[in-house]
């Protein structure tokens, strides 16, 4: 097996290995016409084998460049595969991108074949496609409504492998490609992987076999996955994430890839399957939480009784539990009871009814919603990667479980902090460079191979873990010197349900303050019960109680802010409601949901004015982009709330 | 106003034509004198301003509405009464202006019910649910299955139609109307209610049923931007009274239909 792996160097290696190794074994799922399909691994090979030699027959070689758009099925991770057996490198793009985000990407990466889902990406490509001379070939997966299309550039993906299977059958075909892969080093580029970036254009960040195979491997060994395995596949494919989750590790483990059927059935599908190892963006068990609650409050008053009794015996001893740590017998039995009665059947519902490890990453994770999945024995642990380390950097061990940190250095990973408080790291995932950006690719790469995240943090001296505070370029400092983290007081905030994103200004400024987006579900939820009338997200946003509510938690806020010595002096002072969500049509947040504070502070520059010049209300007017790509414009008027502060030494009187 | 002429006829095979049909209810004139073939293959629009007789014109074609006067053929056949359940059986289906689902149904089940038709077993046999009647149901479900997943409502299969908003019902009426297989399809209003996306999305599966399941679609509807968009032919009623019929770019710059629709000074 040792001798195997090594060998086995590259993906489609792996694919040939893995048909041979665990050939009657499930390699992918796909939920379709309400039947969860199977494949093998041996009939992956073939699949893919297929489709490679078809793609080679349309004219794709080594080093082309092949784009992949489209929701999480088996066929596009197939794609992949199959143009790496020809040496041609997969570039995934994000599926929700507007024609716009294609077509600089496309025209960047220098893509000649696209294979895409369906008829909507097909559309959003050729809208664009006289501006991208290279593109050849167009292939799509879903055939629905593209019969009338003209075929010379358009391709089904069925059509591709029939070609494929053709020649497949002709004396030498099957060498002919077998040698194809035999040709495929672990120092060839695998993959490019644009980064959303909160800031410019994306970057494409080039990855090596090496890089993915050596660190899926490390990743399997440090969490000892197997091929027992159960995955559900439903980030989007330009993700780092994904790509090492649904590809690269059940390619080196050969464990099962499960593609949902729709991306609005996850939930349900999760829970047919019961995977066993997931992951997710803190954003998801939030909701998943504020969706339990909600429903919990709908709840008859026996249900709501059992259930607050259980969740707070979890609260007190749950992690315990877990963690393995001396219990006495009454809360352990009271404990199986609760199991019985309420934590078995809501963690089957919640779909994670055979977790064994679930990781959250991506921004940090309230206290309180990391602390419920583990009370009721859900293994949820902290990671911090990047695209540019192939995703791990650090990672919990099992039994080494904080709230607040992202743990320790990955197998093969070693971490430093540099004077100014950014993390860096050296793997052997480190990526080789941003395409065509050489500029960039020194600047975030040092001469000794570490490369810079962009983060600040530390090291925790109790516990030997990385802890994260903010991107290092965005902590700033406030007029009167005190320290300003704004992502760290925006998590804080955050960490409410009622609120769903918060953006908070206080660089060279005298105080702190922020803009708030509501949550729908949890608010809309509170209305309904207070019996609070509203006829939109808008005037939901403005009503006064809302205000009142949101008012409370910032306070809340600055309280326990106050109880850290350095953070004390970036406390809350203005505070107000968004009428609009932001948005990443907008250009608002990136893709994967990040703020992008400083473009959000330009867009709502006479907002950001009223909430530093003492003004109660502001009108605010902006240019939407509606999902087809039209735009509109929305006006409101927004008011702004004074809050309470804690009062607590100023630096200069700490320093006197 | 014109009878549908050789040279239509020769364009495409007619499925219904309707030769100079008229309508009253007591003394008031519905319909008066109204011709319209519908050929296969095509969408065929039915649009006028409010009471202009649309939905009696689609209640007569169902056989709902018993003409006093006039011929209606379908698939070449002349017919003199017929009840909807005839229609039905005959290959038309339709759906209504205000949803007519089964609230308390799930999706799947209500598009379930539009197989009723093409079940060959009967009561009993589905009641005892063994051999023959589970493997017929097992073929239909996945042919509803088909359907479901062609008008994407794979998340809603579940949840009972009571419960779903209503651009999301149309669509489950829509999915009923398909399950009968039909060779004429009638829509009353499908995009009534809905807002801009919605209306874009029904336009979207009315264009993809058209070409998938190559069902010849007739339609009634108030939104003209979205007809002109989408039917080869349109024909204009007014006061009962057929006042145009063409293509859309025929029926646009049609006068009598500009004053219709605006309104002049008598």
């Amino acid at each position: 097996m040792a001798v195997d792996s090594a060998r086995a160097d590259t993906f489609p290696k792996l694919l040939v290995r893995n048909a041979r190794l665990y050939a009657g074994r499930p390699a992918y799922r796909h939920k379709d016409l309400g039947v969860w399909q199977v494949w093998t691994w041996e009939q992956v090979l073939q699949e893919t084998r297929a489709l490679s030699v078809g793609l080679g027959e349309l004219g794709l070689k080594r080093g082309d460049k092949v784009a992949v758009v489209g929701s999480n099925r088996p066929r596009l991770y197939w794609a992949m595969c199959a143009a790496q057996a020809l040496g041609a490198v997969p570039v995934p793009i994000y599926a929700d991108s507007v024609a716009e985000e294609m077509a600089y990407i496309l025209d960047h990466a220098e893509v000649t074949v696209a294979v895409v889902e369906d008829q909507e990406q097909v559309d959003k490509v050729l809208s664009v496609s006289s501006r991208l001379p290279r593109l050849s070939y167009l292939i799509y997966d879903e055939p629905r409504g593209l019969r009338d299309y003209d075929h010379t550039k358009l391709k089904w993906i069925d059509e591709v492998q029939r070609i494929g299977r053709g020649l497949l059958a002709e004396p030498q075909g099957l060498e002919h490609w077998e040698a194809s892969v035999a040709a495929g080093k672990g120092a060839d580029l695998a993959i490019m992987l644009y980064t959303s970036g909160t800031t410019g254009r994306p970057k494409g960040v080039m990855l090596t076999f090496d890089n993915l195979i050596v660190s899926a491997e490390n990743g399997n060994l440090f969490d000892r996955l197997g091929p027992d395995e159960e995955v559900i596949a439903y980030l989007p494919l330009a993700w780092v994430g994904d790509h090492l989750f649904s590809y690269a590790q059940p390619f080196t483990a050969g464990f099962c890839v499960n593609c949902p059927e729709s991306p609005d059935t996850v939930a349900e599908d999760r829970r047919e399957i019961g995977t066993t190892y997931a992951f997710a963006p803190p954003r998801n068990y939030e909701n998943l939480l504020t969706l339990t609650m909600v429903r919990m409050e709908d709840a008859g008053a026996f249900k709501r009784g059992m259930f607050k009794y259980f969740i707070e015996l979890a609260r007190l001893w749950g992690e315990k539990i877990l963690n393995r740590e001396p219990v006495p017998l009454h809360a352990r039995l009271l404990y199986w009871l609760g199991e019985l009665l309420v934590y078995a059947p809501l963690k089957n519902r919640l779909g994670v009814a055979r977790i064994r490890l679930a990781y959250t990453a991506g921004e940090a994770i309230g206290p309180e919603i990391f602390r419920f999945w583990r009370s009721l024995g859900v293994n949820l642990k902290q990671l911090y990667g990047q695209t540019e380390a192939s995703v791990y950097v650090t990672a919990q061990p099992d039994g080494e479980i904080y709230a607040d940190t992202v743990g320790k250095p990955n197998i093969g990973v070693e971490v430093k902090i540099d004077d100014s408080g950014e993390v860096l790291f050296k793997s052997p995932g480190v990526f080789v460079g941003y395409y065509k950006d050489p500029e960039k690719t020194t600047e975030t790469k040092t001469i000794d191979g570490f490369v810079r995240t962009g983060d600040a943090g530390f090291i925790d001296p109790k516990t030997g873990h990385l802890k994260i505070i903010d991107r290092a370029k965005d902590v700033g400092r406030l007029n009167d010197g005190s320290l300003f983290a704004p992502k760290y007081i925006e998590n804080k905030l955050k960490f409410y349900p009622n609120i769903r994103e918060a953006v908070a200004y206080g660089n060279k400024r005298d105080c702190v303050c922020v803009m708030l987006n509501i949550d729908l579900t949890a608010v809309g939820n509170w209305a309904e019960r207070n019996n609070v009338v509203y006829g939109s997200y808008q005037e939901l946003a403005g009503h006064s109680q809302v205000y009142d509510m949101l008012a409370r938690h910032v306070e809340e806020v600055n309280r326990s802010l106050a109880e850290e010595p350095a953070m004390a002096g970036a406390q809350i002072r203005r505070f107000l409601i968004l009428h609009k969500e932001l948005d990443a049509d907008d250009g608002e947040v990136t893709r994967t949901q990040k703020v992008r504070r400083s473009f959000v502070a330009e867009r709502y520059a006479p907002l950001v004015d009223a909430l530093y010049n003492g003004a109660s209300e502001a009108d605010i007017s902006t240019e939407v982009t509606f999902e087809d790509g039209r735009k509109g414009m929305l006006s409101a008027r927004v008011k702004i709330r004074d809050v309470n502060t804690v009062p607590v030494p100023t630096a200069l009187e700490k320093a006197a | 106003m014109r009878a549908p002429s050789e040279q239509d006829v020769a364009a495409g095979e007619v499925l219904l034509s309707v030769e100079n049909v008229s309508l009253a209810f007591g003394g008031v004139k519905a319909i008066s004198g109204v011709s319209l073939d519908i050929r296969r293959g095509e969408i065929r629009a039915i649009i006028g301003p409010n009471g202009a007789g649309k939905t009696s014109m689609l209640n007569i074609i169902n056989g709902f509405y018993q003409p006093q006067h006039g011929r209606i053929a379908f698939k070449g056949r002349e017919r003199s009464r017929m009840r909807p359940y005839d229609a039905a059986h005959g290959g038309i289906a339709r759906t209504f202006q205000n949803v007519a689902l089964f609230k308390g149904m799930t999706a799947l089940d209500n598009i379930m019910v539009g197989r009723t038709l093409k079940m060959r077993r009967g009561m009993l046999w589905q009641l005892l649910r063994v051999g023959p009647a589970v493997r017929e149901e097992v073929e239909h479900r996945r042919q509803v299955e088909e359907i479901i997943d062609f008008l994407k409502i794979q998340s809603i299969r579940k949840v009972p139609v009571g419960k779903l908003p209503y651009g999301l019902q149309k669509r489950v009426e829509l999915g009923r109307a398909l399950a009968m297989e039909p060779d004429l399809l009638l829509l009353d209003e499908p995009m009534a209610g809905m807002n801009l996306e919605e209306k874009e999305d029904m336009s979207r599966f009315i264009l993809d049923v058209n070409e998938h399941y190559g069902t010849t679609v007739a339609l009634i509807e108030h939104d003209i931007g979205v007809v002109m968009d989408l039917s080869d032919r349109v024909m204009v009623l007014d006061h009962g009274v057929k006042i145009a019929d063409g293509t859309p770019d025929e029926v646009q710059s049609n006068q009598a239909v500009i004053d219709a629709y605006l309104g002049v000074a008598h």
